[in-house]
């Protein structure tokens, strides 16, 4: 099944790009480390959900591309054109030539109803090039106003056009110290949104990507296109095909479902987060080794501990011993909190992943009372190996790992609207003080939710 | 993407609009090799092919034959308007698009704003139209004058109004030199305090500059460059104050270095909407990001580096140096302190080879040192634009909305009081049609509304930061 892929915005037209050129060089290197039959059928599967074939051979992206101004989207395109190896479809693009604004409330109220017509309209051509859709998956920033305010639209649009079909949406959560000044704003008005309309929400902090750029992967001077590259190896490592339960030459069909289905078992709790492991600079990687039985240790600690990187994990935080209340139950004094999870699900990809021991991750300690530990852990393979990594693990969590930031952030954006700083360039379109109430009254119940696990 | 239209009013505005329009020809030049005009020329230039006779045919794509300026010069003397049209740009403006007189405004305001207001409004709506139906989308005007005088102050203000009503939807940019302390022109502070009241009302963000601050830098540009103290030559097209009439005349008149540092503010200002970056900043986020109430919209501004050093090797240290330089007082292009009074919000426009952790470092680095108001501690908005100024390997353009723009604004008003508790040339002004004492001291409480708004947040300076307590969910 294919995945139509929206980007948004100016992050999600960058981030878009080096997704989609980290699965296509996945898919066509020679490093597999598997058996020719397997190594086709992986290819044949991810070719399936992100790539159609034009004319003339040459792969085009499941994919549609949505700016308000131009710059951005030109350069995209060149890039994918100058590889020579895949590209976007000739008449995947969207472009006006004056942007948001940095304004959610442009971006919602005013580009989309105006532009409703001609986005979905792309949309749909790319589902039609779909021999079976798996749904959507909408990449986009929270900070800004296209990808925040267009992308709300959208994905409100997604959901009345395609109620079948599955969204999620790739987050990205804006540095901690500006880089817009209404990013709190945007950031509220676009999760209470999404939160209503979306099936999932993948959230990536750029803070956290940054520290993995500096203290793993060795960059001096860490520029976007590093970021980028970082996240869209960490979502390469989720999307790319895995074992379907028939065996190693079949490979699950429908990745968002599957998702779905594993992580969100319940609508008021869809923020999901990833780490993967191990994280290291290409230079590095052909110098080292790895068990499983040692990635997975450490992978899990990440979970308990809610470490955002493979460096400086805190041992210390344990799960709480079966029958007794969880450790600090996430108070905001107490250093050692643990991390309860919803669900788990953790992907493995390389050599020997069948025979990795996962007994760390069922223990019910971890989860929940709602979910027996068999359901709320769920494990794919492969034994593909992932962009020349010769074992990778990939952990997606709906646990408390978002829960500490989204408070901060309602914190920031609720200081400020307090005074009332900035609110008239949103009434200007139609975004009322209501409407901020609004957004604020879910959130702090979502936050809640999470806090009370 | 978007055009813009630069509106020169008189001598200052006019000078200055020659020594923008001078470098943005010099910086596409440098950056588009193959002479194709493409969207980041046609944010500022038409391509017309002049042998097209009539209009002068506008083409949008293709080679570029002759480069036109969107902009429009009005001047009530004709003196500085004709010099630039013999000058070595003379074939970069288009003549229709001029409205000139003889007699000037007598540095009187009254007579820029109401009388040659009224007399010119017709054309000055007419060209102004012209200049937006060239346009594919018009995103905003920018308006260059001074103060102090009559015709940028007078007839520049009343401009404010016909753009504002005519065309709602564009922004409208003020350039604005204020006159300093010992400014020849007795009347100014009349002149600024009533054009104040203009620009609090009409404009969407202002961008104050002083003769002065512009002064005290090209002398410390001299002081370098004559020293010879470093061991170094300085770059000389890197110079902030360069430019191509500059190189010629060693011994250039003051002012043409002082505008030209104007010149490339409003090229900063604008690069990272014209060229491409990995954050992209157009010039409708400007407005959104640093203006957190409609009134509070006026931007002090500092460019970094004044100069580049020949040595190709840019350590560090030098870059972290340019960002540390963008908050001290020395760079500011009006008399004001940023770093000892309170920010409300503050861009970082940086151009050239710098990546987000080069801008990150410096902000962790610098914050501790800078006081931001309670509701926007992580007050920053930031773009990175991959194509440096001529020049220069990178620069950075700071805009800062912050209350150290207050004591401008209360000197102008001491100033102000001292003539009219006398009624010191009242008359010239009283006996222009329209205007009366009440115009007087309508504008001068629009200027106390606004310091007591800066006194109201400077008040909350050493205001320990008070969380507002957030909603309660019922379980």
């Amino acid at each position: 099944m294919s995945i139509v892929t929206v980007q948004l915005g100016q992050c999600g037209n960058q981030i878009g790009f080096e997704v989609f050129d980290v699965l296509f060089s996945d898919s066509y290197c020679s490093q597999g480390l598997c058996s020719k039959k397997e190594n086709e059928a992986y290819q044949a599967s991810c070719k399936e959900r992100f790539f159609s074939e034009e004319e003339n051979g040459v792969l085009a992206a499941r994919a549609v591309l949505v700016d308000m101004e131009p710059k951005v989207i030109n350069q995209t395109l060149s890039k994918a054109a100058q590889s020579g190896r895949w590209k976007y479809g000739q008449h995947a693009c969207f472009c006006q030539k004056q942007g948001s604004g940095n304004n959610w409330a442009y971006g919602y109220s005013v580009h989309g109803p105006r532009h409703e017509e001609s986005i979905m309209n792309l949309i749909q051509k790319q589902v039609e090039k779909c021999d079976s859709l798996s749904g959507f998956f909408i990449i986009m920033s929270m900070a800004g106003g296209t990808g925040s305010g267009l992308g709300a639209f959208v994905t409100q649009n997604l959901q009345d056009q395609y109620p079948n079909s599955l969204k999620m949406n790739q987050i990205i959560w804006p540095y901690g110290t500006g880089e817009v000044i209404v990013q709190n704003y945007n950031s509220i008005l676009t999760l209470s949104h999404l939160y209503r309309s979306s099936d999932a929400l993948l959230v990536h902090e750029n803070d956290a990507i940054h520290k993995i750029c500096v203290k793993r992967m060795n960059i001096k001077q860490i520029s976007f296109s590093n970021i980028n590259q970082v996240l869209a190896h960490q979502l390469g490592s989720i999307f790319q095909p895995t074992y379907s339960a028939e065996g190693s030459f079949h490979c699950r069909r429908n990745p968002l479902g599957d998702l779905m289905e594993d992580l969100v078992p319940h609508p008021e709790f869809k923020m999901l987060g990833v780490r993967n492991i191990p994280q290291m600079s290409e230079n590095s990687l052909a110098y080292s080794t790895f068990t499983w039985a040692g990635l997975l240790k450490h992978l899990r600690q990440m979970l308990i501990s809610n470490a955002k990187m493979e460096e400086g994990i805190n041992w210390q935080v344990r799960p709480p011993l079966s029958g007794l209340p969880a450790l600090g139950k996430m108070s905001f004094n107490k250093e050692l909190h643990f991390n309860t999870s919803i669900a788990n699900l953790v992907i493995l990809r390389g050599k020997d992943a069948q025979s990795a021991d996962l007994a760390g991750f069922k223990d019910p300690a971890l989860y929940t009372s709602w979910l027996e530990p068999d359901n709320a852990f769920n494990v794919w393979k492969t034994q593909r190996a992932f962009n020349k990594y010769e074992k990778s693990a990939a952990l997606v969590s709906n646990s408390q790992f978002l829960v500490k930031p989204l408070d901060v952030i309602v914190g920031k954006a609720w200081n400020m609207f307090a005074s009332k700083a900035y609110i008239h360039q949103y009434t200007k379109f139609g975004i009322e003080e209501e409407d901020f109430l609004d957004s604020f009254t879910l959130l702090e119940q979502v936050i809640t939710s999470y806090y009370n696990l | 993407m978007t055009q813009s239209v630069v509106v020169q009013v008189g001598q200052c505005g006019n000078q200055i609009g020659c020594c923008f329009w001078d470098l943005a020809l010099r910086e596409h030049a440098a950056v588009n090799q193959k002479g194709i005009y493409d969207e980041a020329i046609s944010s500022f230039f038409r391509n017309v092919d002049t042998r097209v006779i009539g209009d002068g045919g506008s083409i949008s794509k293709g080679k570029i034959r002759s480069l036109k300026a969107r902009a429009v010069l009005i001047d009530m003397e004709e003196g500085v308007v004709n010099e630039i049209l013999q000058g070595p740009l003379r074939d970069v403006f288009d003549s229709k698009q001029l409205i000139t007189d003889v007699s000037g405004s007598g540095n009187n305001w009254a007579v820029g704003h109401n009388v040659f207001g009224s007399l010119y409004q017709e054309q000055i709506l007419e060209k102004l139209r012209k200049s937006a139906e060239q346009c594919d989308c018009l995103q905003c005007f920018f308006i260059i004058h001074s103060m102090g005088g009559g015709t940028g102050s007078g007839l520049g203000t009343f401009l404010l109004k016909v753009l504002k009503d005519e065309f709602p939807e564009v922004y409208r940019f003020v350039t604005s030199v204020y006159p300093s302390g010992e400014d020849d022109v007795i009347t100014s502070p009349y002149n600024s305090i009533l054009a104040m009241k203009e620009l609090n009302e009409h404009a969407d963000c202002v961008l104050p500059i002083d003769n002065q601050s512009l002064f005290d830098i090209i002398s410390k540009i001299d002081v370098i460059v004559n020293s010879g103290k470093l061991g170094k030559t300085v770059k000389p097209k890197s110079l902030v104050t360069s430019s191509a009439r500059a190189l010629k005349n060693r011994q250039e008149k003051p002012f043409d270095a002082m505008n030209n540092i104007v010149a490339n503010l409003l090229l900063n200002l604008t690069s990272s909407a014209r060229f491409e970056g990995s954050l992209n900043m157009d010039l409708n986020e400007i407005s959104m990001n640093l203006v957190p109430f409609p009134q509070l919209h006026y931007l002090v501004s500092s460019l970094t580096p004044l100069y580049t050093l020949a040595d190709v090797n840019i350590p560090p240290r030098r870059l972290d140096q340019m960002f540390s330089d963008a908050f001290s007082k020395d760079h500011q292009l009006i008399q004001a302190d940023p770093k000892h009074s309170l920010y409300l919000a503050c861009a970082l426009m940086v151009r050239g080879n710098v990546q987000i952790s080069d801008l990150r470092r410096n902000i962790e680095r610098l914050k501790p040192s800078l006081q931001f108001v309670s509701w926007n501690q992580e007050g920053w908005k930031t773009s990175l634009c991959s194509v440096p100024p001529v020049g220069h390997s990178h620069s950075l353009l700071a805009l800062a909305n912050n209350t150290c723009v207050k004591p401008t604004f209360v000197e102008l008003r001491e100033r102000f009081m001292r003539l009219y508790k006398k009624k010191a040339h009242l008359h010239h002004y009283l006996q222009v049609e329209g205007m009366e004492e009440s115009s007087f001291t309508e504008a001068v409480s629009s200027l106390s509304a606004l310091i007591q708004e800066y006194n109201q947040l400077d008040a909350t300076k050493s205001m320990p930061v008070q969380d507002f307590p957030r909603l309660s969910i019922a379980m």
